[in-house]
């Protein structure tokens, strides 16, 4: 059963229809690429998936569970859907430590001890063990984004989204949270979607490449047929030729 | 001055007592009623968040004289007998809930949604992000103005007056009429005052560095 699936999904703010005709699916386990030039919809479409953004139209199932249907438990969801912001969104008025466990204690009563212990876990895979007690303001954005990374696995999710992930970050810190990324990627039988302009991520890592236009979705190609064949599409084209040669 | 306290020291400590009394009541009430409706104004449901701006526009644009009146005079004709210390009370309670339902509001909103979403995201409720994120971060934010809303609040007591309350502005009212010495006994009652207003107004910038 595919983990993220888009029926005919239709989104719209007010008058601009944001989302037109969407048809995705994402089967369990792997890693596929949203690409587009900005204002396109690949935001929104990341945040249609745990409802951050509703949809008007169509279905989205997600996990087994229709979001579209107003009597599906958003909350269940997002226990099995972690995201990771652009902006990082880390609890300001929590330390490290407190972030990566708050919610896997809140929302699913794991002990103190084990939620401590898988924490750390998280925190050394991630790099970060030696800044558990500091606040998110004293780190790095490259740190802060690796500590978002733990705070979404410390839920363990079946299905990861990350909203670029890496578009706030100093140069030198990208690779930092690329390679967490990676490692997900292929130590682990997590689905994820991410919306980046890393390249080199989507050919290293990435099963598929979705590119979008203007709300709709052109093209939807393994990554080996996006980047060594050629995309179809003339705007997809356009596009990787501008953002391969910069 | 001296005079007056060496002659109705006990009638203005008793007026003291009552605007204390009254203050601390009120304030108590106040925060957490103004506390809820400013949460009403944020929450999804649309019928929730009119409820709230109702209850806040007509209490925060009706004079505090007027509500307390309608509490004094109203109320003990139709429903119940009540002191004029406690309908004092009530409008002020209400009256002032009403602007640290703004304020709070306010605090909510400076809050950046991120932080909300970034609670949603991983499985927490919207009350449940509310209580563990966005409040605690919305209250550093609301100290500074909230102070103002509580030095506001005690001076506003002095509405007690008005419906034989027996606080101290009630009490400065009688003893200048006594003594006939209007400018010594006022200048008390503002000194007394100042006794209430001062440590708070000390209390609220110290809260504020702590927590900056």
């Amino acid at each position: 059963m595919a983990m993220i699936e888009f029926q005919d999904v239709q989104k719209y703010y007010g008058d601009f229809h944001a989302l037109k005709d969407i048809n995705l699916k994402i089967e369990a386990g792997e890693t596929v690429v949203l690409i587009g030039p900005s204002g396109s919809g690949k935001s929104t479409l990341i945040r249609t998936v745990n409802g951050l953004e509703t949809i008007q139209e169509g279905k989205l199932i997600v996990n087994g569970q229709d979001l579209a249907d107003r009597k599906t438990d958003i909350n269940r969801i997002r226990k099995n859907v972690g995201m990771v912001f652009q902006h990082f969104n880390l609890y300001a008025n929590k330390t490290v430590l407190e972030n990566i466990m708050l919610a896997p204690r809140i929302v699913l009563h794991r002990p103190e001890d084990e939620n401590k212990q898988v924490a750390m876990q998280l925190l050394d895979q991630v790099g970060l063990q030696s800044q558990a007690n500091k606040l998110p303001a004293q780190l790095s954005g490259g740190q802060q984004q690796r500590i978002a990374i733990a705070r979404s696995l410390a839920m363990k999710p079946k299905c990861l989204l990350f909203d670029e992930p890496t578009s706030a970050l100093d140069p030198e810190m990208i690779d930092d949270v690329l390679n967490v990324m990676k490692e997900i990627a292929t130590d682990s039988d997590m689905t994820m979607l991410v919306v980046t302009h890393e390249m080199g991520f989507a050919r290293e890592v990435a099963n598929r490449v979705v590119f979008m236009d203007d709300g709709r979705i052109l093209e939807d190609d393994t990554s080996e047929k996006f980047f060594d064949g050629e995309p179809t599409n003339e705007r997809a084209r356009q596009f990787l030729g501008k953002i391969i040669t910069h | 001055m001296i005079s007056i306290f060496q002659n109705y020291g006990g009638e203005l400590l008793y007026g003291l007592g009552q605007t204390l009394l009254c203050s601390i009541i009120a304030l108590f009430f106040a925060l957490i009623i103004g506390s809820g409706f400013a949460i009403l104004e944020v929450v999804p449901n649309k019928f929730f968040r009119i409820i709230a701006r109702i209850y806040i526009e007509v209490f925060r644009n009706i004079p505090l004289l007027v509500i307390t009146m309608f509490f004094y005079v109203v109320i003990p004709m139709y429903i119940v007998e009540i002191s004029g210390f406690v309908s004092g009370t009530i409008g002020l309670t209400l009256y002032s809930s009403a602007f640290i339902a703004e304020t709070v509001r306010s605090g909510i909103q400076s809050v950046d949604p991120g932080q909300m979403e970034g609670a949603r995201s991983t499985g927490l409720s919207f009350w449940q992000s509310m209580r563990y994120i966005v409040l605690p971060q919305a209250f550093r934010y609301v100290i500074p103005p909230l102070g103002n809303q509580f030095i506001n609040l005690v001076k506003n007591s002095s509405v007690l007056a008005f419906v034989a309350g027996f606080d101290l502005m009630y009490q400065g009212n009688v003893i200048a009429s006594d003594s006939l010495q209007s400018m010594s006994t006022y200048l008390c009652v503002g000194v007394l005052y100042l006794i209430l207003t001062l440590p708070l107004s000390y209390y609220m910038r110290y809260l504020e560095k702590r927590l900056a």
